[in-house]
C-alpha cells in the first residue's frame, strides 16, 4: 500500500505543478490578484506531496520492502540502516526523486519567504520553478518510476553496488543536488524578469543570497565528492576531469561568476542583461549535468542505468528549458534598462573581467566534456580528452584570474586606480615572490612552474587578507581600534576575504599534492616493512573480520616514524556475497595536513599481499579550502544588508547607457 | 573616456580573453587526446610506436603472467586479434581473465603495449562501452552482457 500511497502523492504534485505553472502566469499577465495569489499554497501543496512520495519509498526501504522493483534492486535486509536510507539515492529512479524533492522545496521556500516580493515577480517566479518541477515529475512517472512493484516478491534484495555503501553517499548527493538545483532559483528568477521585461532592486537583492545559498551547497558537494573518491577508489586520486565530475564544476563556475555580476547589478545596477543571461546558463549547466549523469551516454562511476528513453525524455527537457530561455532571451533581453556607468578600471571592470576569465575556463571545460561525445557522434572515432587536456587549457586561465583576484576588492567603484591597488598589493606579492625563491631554492632546480604556483597562492591569501588589514588599519592604528573597526566591517566583507583565501588555500593543496607526493608499490610478506619519508610500515598479517553484509579481509601494520610508534592502519579487501563483488577500504592517517594513504591489491598465493603506500603531501588543504570558501560565503549570507531592508539604491545617473 | 571607448576597451578585452581560451583548446586538442583502439584496429591500422592510446578488449584466458615485483603480463583480445600487454603496478580490483579492460599507455617497436594505468569494472558483469561496441562489431557478442552494460562504477589503477 505504502508504494501506491507514494505514486499516487506524486501524480497530484505533478496535477499540482501543472496548476501553479499556468494559474499565476495567467494571473501575472491579467494582473488578477486572485488568480497570483494560488501561486504560494499551491507551492507549498505540492512540496508536501512530494515529500510524501519521498518519504513512502523511504518506508519501503527501511522496511526492505522487496515487492517494490527499486528496493529490491538496490537494498538487502542485512544492509546497515544508514546505507538502506542513503540507498534510496544511490540509485537512478531515487534520486530523481531527490532532484524533485529538493526542486519543490525551493519553490516553496521562496512561497515562505517571498513575502516581500512583488506580487507579480513572486507568481511568475513561483509557476516558472513549477514548470521545471512539470518536466521532472513526468520524467520519473513516465521513465524512471520508483514505486513499480514486482508480482511474485523475491525474498532477499540485490543490494546497492558495493562501491557505494559508504558514509560519502549519504552526504554527497544531497549537498550537491541543493547546490544544482538551488540554481533553479536565480533562474526562475531571470525568466521572471524577461517575461515582466523590467527588473527592479527587488530582484538582485533576491538572486543573490539564493545563488550564494547554492553555491555554498555545491562546493561543499564537489569537495565531498573529491574527498569520497579519493579514498575509495584506492590509488589516491582527487580530481580526474571524469565527465560527471565536470558536469558538476561547469555549474559552479557559472555559479562563481553569477555571484560576481550580481553583486555589480545589486550595487551598481548595471550588467543587467549578463546578469540574466548567467543565470540561465549557471541552471541549464546544471540540467546539462543532470543529462550527462542520467541518460546513459556516459560511463562513469555515476551512471546507473542506461536507458534510451530516458536520455530522449532528458534531451526533450533540456531542448525545451536551454533553448526556451535563450529564445526567451534573445527577445527580451534587449528591453531591459542599462544603468551604472563605469570605467574599464573600476571594481566593476575587474567584476567583468572576473567573469570573462571564469566563463572561459567553464566553457573550455564544456568543450573537452562534450567533444568526445560529438566526435563519436559524427565520425564513430573514439577518443578520451583527460587531464593533459585540462591542464593545457584550464588552468592557464585560471592563472591571470589568480593575479586579478586581490585586486577586486581593492578597487574602487565606478572609477578605480590601478596603480594605486598595486602600490597597496606591494607586500602580498612580495610575500608570493619570497615564496618562489625560497620554494626554488628547497627544490633545487625542477620546474619552475612549481615554486610560481605556491607563490601565487600565497599571494592570493596574502591579498585577501591585506583588504581587511586595509580596512581596519590594523599596524597603523591600536590594536583596540583595529579590532573595533573589524567588528563594524561588513559582513560581505569579510566573507569575500574568507571565500578568497579558500581559493588560495585550495590551490596550495593542489600544488603540494601534485608535486610532493610520494608513491610506494611493493609485495609484502608478514614481517616485512615498506618505507615512505620518515615512516616505516610493518605488515603484522591479515585478519578476517565478518561485517553485516560483507567479510573484510584486513591487513595490519604498525607505522613508526624514526621507530617511533604511532599508529596502525588497517586497509582491508571487502566482499559482499550478495554480488560477489570486492571492493578495497583504503586506510588514511592524518599528519597535520598531509596524510599517509594505503592500499590493498589483491593477495597473492605465496602469501604475499601486494600494497600502495603514498605520502600525500598537503592533500588535506584543498578540501580545507573549499570549506573556508563556504564560511566565507556563509558570512557573506549572513550580511545584515542580505537580511533586512532594502540596499541603498545606486546613484541614478542622468544619461543610462549599456554598460557592457 | 568617452562611453564608446569604455564599450571597446571591454569589448576588446573580452575578445583577447576568448582568443586566449580558443587558442588553448586548439592547441590542447592538438596534442593532448588519446584515441580509442581495438586489437584489430591496432593490428590493422599501423599505429606507431610511442604514440599514446588507449586499447579495450577481453583479457585473454590463460595469457596472464606476473614477473618479478608487480610486473604483469596479459593479453588483450577481441577474438580477431590479440595485443600483448605489458604492465607494472597493481591491478584493478576486477582484473580477471575473460573480463573486459582498459589499458592506456604506448607500444613499443617489438609490438607489446606498454600500459601506464588499467581499467576494470566493479563488477563481474561489466564491461566498458567501448569494449562492448568492439566486440560486437567482431561478432563476440553476448546478449547478457546487453542487460548489464553499464550498471557499475569504475575503478582505475595507474
Amino acid at each position: 500500500m505504502i508504494a501506491e500511497f507514494g505514486h499516487y502523492a506524486l501524480v497530484l504534485a505533478l496535477a499540482l505543478a501543472l496548476v501553479e505553472a499556468s494559474v499565476p502566469m495567467v494571473g501575472a499577465r491579467k494582473n488578477d490578484p486572485v488568480l497570483m495569489a494560488v501561486a504560494g499554497p499551491a507551492a507549498l501543496a505540492q512540496f508536501c506531496f512530494v515529500a510524501i512520495a519521498f518519504a513512502a519509498l523511504t518506508i519501503c526501504y527501511v522496511r526492505s520492502d522487496f515487492s517494490v522493483l527499486n528496493v529490491f534492486e538496490n537494498s538487502h535486509s542485512a544492509k546497515p540502516l544508514v546505507y538502506k536510507l542513503s540507498g534510496l539515492w544511490g540509485n537512478h529512479e531515487g534520486s530523481m526523486l531527490l532532484w524533485v524533492l529538493i526542486l519543490t522545496l525551493f519553490g516553496a521556500l521562496v512561497a515562505l519567504f517571498g513575502g516581500n516580493l512583488p506580487a507579480r515577480l513572486k507568481a511568475t517566479v513561483l509557476a516558472v520553478q513549477s514548470s521545471i518541477a512539470v518536466a521532472f515529475i513526468l520524467f520519473i512517472l513516465v521513465t524512471s518510476n520508483p514505486f513499480l512493484r514486482i508480482a511474485e516478491p523475491p525474498f532477499e534484495g540485490r543490494d546497492l553496488n558495493p562501491i557505494l555503501q559508504d558514509p560519502g553517499l549519504a552526504i554527497h548527493p544531497p549537498l550537491l543536488y541543493l547546490g544544482y538545483v538551488g540554481l533553479s532559483i536565480a533562474f526562475s528568477f531571470a525568466i521572471a524578469a524577461l517575461i515582466d521585461g523590467r527588473i527592479d532592486a527587488a530582484w538582485a537583492r533576491w538572486v543573490r543570497p539564493w545563488t550564494l545559498l547554492a553555491w555554498m551547497f555545491l562546493t561543499l558537494g564537489i569537495a565531498m565528492g573529491s574527498y569520497w573518491a579519493y579514498y575509495t577508489l584506492g590509488w589516491g586520486g582527487w580530481w580526474f576531469w571524469d565527465p560527471v565530475e565536470n558536469a558538476s564544476l561547469m555549474p559552479w563556475l557559472a555559479a562563481t561568476a553569477l555571484l560576481h555580476s550580481a553583486l555589480v547589478m545589486e550595487k551598481r545596477d548595471a550588467l543587467k542583461v549578463w546578469t540574466i543571461l548567467l543565470a540561465i546558463l549557471a541552471f541549464s549547466l546544471s540540467l546539462i549535468g543532470t543529462f550527462l549523469v542520467r541518460s546513459g551516454v556516459l560511463t562513469s562511476v555515476h551512471a546507473f542505468a542506461t536507458d534510451p528513453t530516458r536520455g530522449v525524455f532528458i534531451l526533450l527537457i533540456l531542448v525545451l528549458f536551454i533553448g526556451g530561455s535563450l529564445a526567451l532571451f534573445a527577445l527580451r533581453a534587449p528591453l531591459l534598462k542599462q544603468g551604472g556607468l563605469f570605467a574599464p578600471v573600476s571594481r566593476e571592470g575587474a567584476l567583468v573581467l572576473n567573469n570573462l576569465f571564469l566563463v572561459s575556463a567553464c566553457a573550455t571545460v564544456f568543450i573537452g566534456t562534450l567533444y568526445p561525445l560529438a566526435l563519436e557522434a559524427l565520425t564513430g572515432e573514439k577518443i578520451s580528452v583527460g587531464a593533459p587536456f585540462f591542464n593545457a587549457t584550464f588552468a592557464p586561465l585560471f592563472v591571470p584570474l589568480l593575479i586579478a583576484v586581490p585586486f577586486g576588492p581593492l578597487l574602487a567603484w565606478k572609477r578605480g586606480d590601478v596603480l594605486g591597488v598595486a602600490q597597496r598589493l606591494v607586500g602580498a606579492a612580495a610575500i608570493g615572490v619570497i615564496t618562489v625563491a625560497v620554494v626554488f631554492a628547497m627544490e633545487g632546480g625542477g620546474p619552475i612552474l612549481v615554486p610560481f604556483a605556491i607563490g601565487l597562492a600565497l599571494y592570493v591569501i596574502a591579498g585577501a587578507l591585506m583588504e581587511i588589514v586595509e580596512r581596519t588599519g590594523l599596524l597603523k592604528v591600536p590594536i583596540a581600534t583595529a579590532f573595533a573597526r573589524a567588528k563594524g566591517l561588513p559582513r560581505s566583507a569579510w566573507g569575500a576575504a574568507f571565500a578568497h583565501v579558500g581559493l588560495g588555500i585550495t590551490l596550495l593543496g593542489i600544488i603540494g599534492e601534485t608535486q610532493w607526493s610520494l608513491e610506494r608499490i611493493a609485495e609484502l610478506k608478514p614481517g616485512q616493512s615498506i618505507s615512505i619519508r620518515r615512516y616505516d610500515l610493518r605488515f603484522d598479517g591479515v585478519t578476517t573480520r565478518q561485517g553485516p553484509n560483507y567479510r573484510d579481509l584486513a591487513a595490519h601494520f604498525t607505522v613508526r616514524r624514526h621507530g617511533e610508534f604511532i599508529g596502525v592502519l588497517e586497509p582491508a579487501k571487502r566482499s559482499f556475497p550478495s554480488r560477489g563483488t570486492a571492493i578495497t577500504q583504503t586506510a588514511l592517517m592524518t599528519r597535520g595536513v598531509s596524510q599517509l594513504y594505503l592500499s590493498l591489491g589483491d593477495p597473492n598465493p605465496d602469501g604475499s599481499l601486494a600494497v600502495r603506500l603514498y605520502y600525500k603531501a598537503l592533500v588535506l588543504l584543498i578540501w580545507l579550502g573549499a570549506v573556508v570558501m563556504v564560511i566565507g560565503g556563509a558570512l557573506s549570507l549572513s550580511d545584515r544588508r542580505l537580511r533586512v531592508g532594502a540596499p541603498r539604491p545606486a546613484q541614478k545617473k542622468a544619461a543610462l547607457s549599456p554598460a557592457e | 573616456m568617452s562611453r564608446k571607448q569604455r564599450r571597446f576597451s571591454l569589448i576588446g578585452v573580452a575578445l583577447a580573453v576568448l582568443a586566449l581560451a580558443v587558442a588553448l583548446v586548439l592547441n590542447a586538442l592538438k596534442d593532448s587526446i588519446v584515441f580509442f583502439n581495438s586489437p584489430t584496429e591496432v593490428a590493422e591500422k599501423n599505429i606507431k610506436p610511442g604514440t599514446r592510446l588507449r586499447i579495450g578488449g577481453l583479457v585473454k584466458e590463460g595469457s596472464v603472467s606476473r614477473g618479478d615485483g608487480l610486473a604483469v603480463r596479459f593479453a588483450v583480445t577481441d577474438g580477431k586479434h590479440t595485443v600483448p600487454v605489458a604492465y607494472q603496478g597493481v591491478l584493478p580490483d576486477l582484473f580477471r581473465e575473460g573480463q573486459g579492460v582498459v589499458a592506456e599507455g604506448a607500444l613499443d617497436p617489438s609490438g607489446t603495449f606498454r600500459a601506464d594505468s588499467v581499467l576494470a569494472k566493479h563488477d563481474e558483469t561489466y564491461m566498458p562501452k567501448d569494449v562492448a561496441e568492439a566486440l560486437k562489431k567482431q561478432g563476440h557478442w553476448k546478449d547478457d552482457y546487453e542487460k548489464k552494460l553499464g550498471a557499475a562504477p569504475q575503478g582505475t589503477a595507474r
